[in-house]
């Protein structure tokens, strides 16, 4: 059963992937990515890593992804026409892409040979519970840091606008 | 295997329950309107116009489908279903009752018990936004555009505060898991008063408030139906929409308002606990609730205002009279009390909602987001700063 839905969601996010950069309009791509977004919840789901999952869901595919398909559409952005390739690109873009891939798998499965396969269910510490204790007393630290780096980037978010009304 | 065949089970149960709730919310929204401002309401199709969402229905799904020549095909049959889907998606982790054994199967009231219940909820809630945005864009029409923009807008600017509002009282019962949120608002306070979240525990009733006003927001209900402002935008988002996929839309939407009610009950009013505890006779409430609109029926059937009245209020008051002694029969008494438990405080937030649709007038679309970032925000903010301190109070 895990291995069927595994599969399917992992199928999703890659033709999601490809779609995301292959589709010509900016909302087409946009939807791509937001059900990349979503396969990937369901594989976290999978793992057993229910609050990333569920984070996921809201924060990615519920609020970012939002944000972004409104804007374009705010905007009314059309279909994107295509430009003349770069010459290189056209013909070792595909060839180079498929060898990067083998590339990346080959080192995975060397660095990782006695890895076993996942279970559907065998993970149990991603409970809300455990990601909070995890992330308020062992890395308490890195997140205080990156909550500052949050609210600088919505300061500088809010000074910016400003300066466009002015 | 065995879990998949009782998931099967209960989706099978509650999938038709669920469209019947909805087709016959359109009735009740339109009678319940229809008497806040003194008319009859449906009246033609059936005793009381009883028949008329089937009616509907069978209108909705023989009428042309007809797609506009200039609809981006794609995103436009996507849309409806999109919505719906997220919409009947996040029902299915409310729990309505407490664990019970039905022919020797342990099972939970609800179709799915997880532990990140109310963040899914967040999530596929959120997720709906898309069918309503799709729809609105790829109808490739003005007023649909705008409709779809205000819709998104709004749903950003109100899920924060709502968010907020959710989270206080899960500072109080420390889990997100719904069955277990239910579970911490069980007993009374001297016997008597019910320990749910709205009433006691550190003032949660502006929880309650700001998360009841977040919930119209986010079903695009009046005061802030701005999506489909009639008078402005025609139709909203579905203007260009007809038969299935409008019905499609109008769907989703009661099925929000459903789910809205729910994780209102499930976090605030204690969803399938009774008000009144069991021993001083909390059990004997629905039988008695029951026996009295059976009285009522049975008074309007021997005095009739109408000839028909005769026949179909003494029907409908035999039917609740039966209903009423359901509620004490051994077996079934422990499925069905805490099933009227939690359908009437659901049902009674509902009822609310047409309510202030009957009342309250539309806000201008400045007013609504000025509303949701300068008020609404900062008092969700510090409620559950308010909240979180007297839970470190407490703890200590």
């Amino acid at each position: 059963m895990d291995v069927l839905l595994f599969t399917f969601f992992a199928l999703v996010a890659i033709v999601g992937a490809v779609s995301l950069v292959l589709q010509k309009h900016p909302i087409s791509s946009a939807l791509s990515l937001v059900s990349v977004m979503v396969a990937l919840s369901v594989l976290f789901l999978l793992l057993g890593a229910e609050f990333i999952a569920a984070a996921q869901l809201v924060v990615y595919s519920g609020a970012i992804m939002v944000l972004f398909v409104f804007v374009i559409m705010l905007l009314n952005a059309g279909a994107e026409r295509e430009s003349r390739k770069a010459g290189l690109a056209q013909f070792l873009g595909l060839p180079l892409t498929a060898a990067l891939l083998v590339f990346a798998s080959y080192v995975i499965t060397q660095s990782m040979s006695n890895a076993k396969a996942v279970k559907f269910g065998a993970f149990t510490g991603g409970g809300p519970r455990e990601v909070g204790w995890a992330l308020f007393t062992q890395y308490l630290l890195p997140f205080e840091v990156t909550s500052i780096l949050i609210l600088v980037a919505i300061a500088g978010a809010v000074v910016l606008a400003r300066k466009e009304i002015d | 295997m065995d879990f998949i065949l009782l998931s099967i089970l209960k989706t099978a149960i509650a999938a038709p329950v669920l469209l019947g709730t909805l087709a016959y919310l359109v009735w009740i929204e339109r009678k319940v309107l229809a008497h806040v401002q003194l008319r009859i309401g449906p009246s033609r199709v059936g005793p009381h116009g009883l028949l008329q969402p089937i009616a509907d229905a069978i209108k909705l799904l023989t009428k042309e489908d007809f797609i506009p020549s200039y609809v981006n095909k794609f995103y436009y049959w996507l849309a409806p279903w999109l919505a719906l889907m997220f919409a009947v998606t996040a029902i299915s982790v409310i729990p309505i009752g407490p664990i019970v054994e039905v022919f020797g199967i342990k099972t939970n009231m609800g179709q799915a018990d997880i532990s990140i219940g109310l963040l899914l909820i967040l999530g596929l809630t959120g997720m709906g936004v898309y069918g309503i945005a799709l729809a609105g864009w790829s109808s490739n029409n003005k007023y649909s555009l705008l409709g779809g923009l205000r819709s998104s807008a709004q749903m950003i600017a109100y899920e924060l505060p709502m968010a907020m509002a959710i989270a206080s009282p899960l500072l109080i019962v420390n889990t997100l898991n719904l069955r277990e949120i239910v579970n911490a608002q069980a007993g009374y306070t001297f016997g008597i008063l019910p320990n749910w979240n709205v009433l006691g525990g550190g003032l949660q009733i502006f929880s309650f408030l700001i998360y009841l006003t977040c919930a119209f927001a986010e079903t695009n209900r009046i005061p802030f139906d701005l999506p489909e402002a009639e008078n402005e935008l025609v139709g909203g988002y579905n203007t260009e929409y007809s038969s299935m996929k409008f019905a499609a839309f109008f769907m989703a939407e009661y099925c929000n308002i459903i789910t809205a009610c729910s994780v209102a009950t499930t976090l605030f009013l204690g969803g399938w606990h009774p008000i009144i505890p069991n021993e001083l006779g909390g059990q004997f409430i629905p039988t008695l609730v029951c026996l009295f609109f059976a009285g009522v029926l049975f008074y309007h059937a021997l005095n009739p205002s109408r000839p028909s009245d005769r026949l179909s209020m003494g029907v409908i008051g035999a039917v609740i009279l039966g209903l009423g002694l359901m509620f004490q029969v051994p077996g079934v008494k422990d499925l069905a009390q805490p099933l009227f438990w939690f359908a009437s405080k659901a049902g009674f937030l509902i009822f609310f909602f047409i309510w202030v649709r009957g009342t309250v007038p539309r806000f201008r679309y400045d007013q609504l987001m000025r509303f949701a970032w300068l008020f609404l925000f900062p008092a969700a903010l510090l409620n559950l700063l308010v909240t979180a301190f007297i839970v470190a109070l407490k703890s200590n």
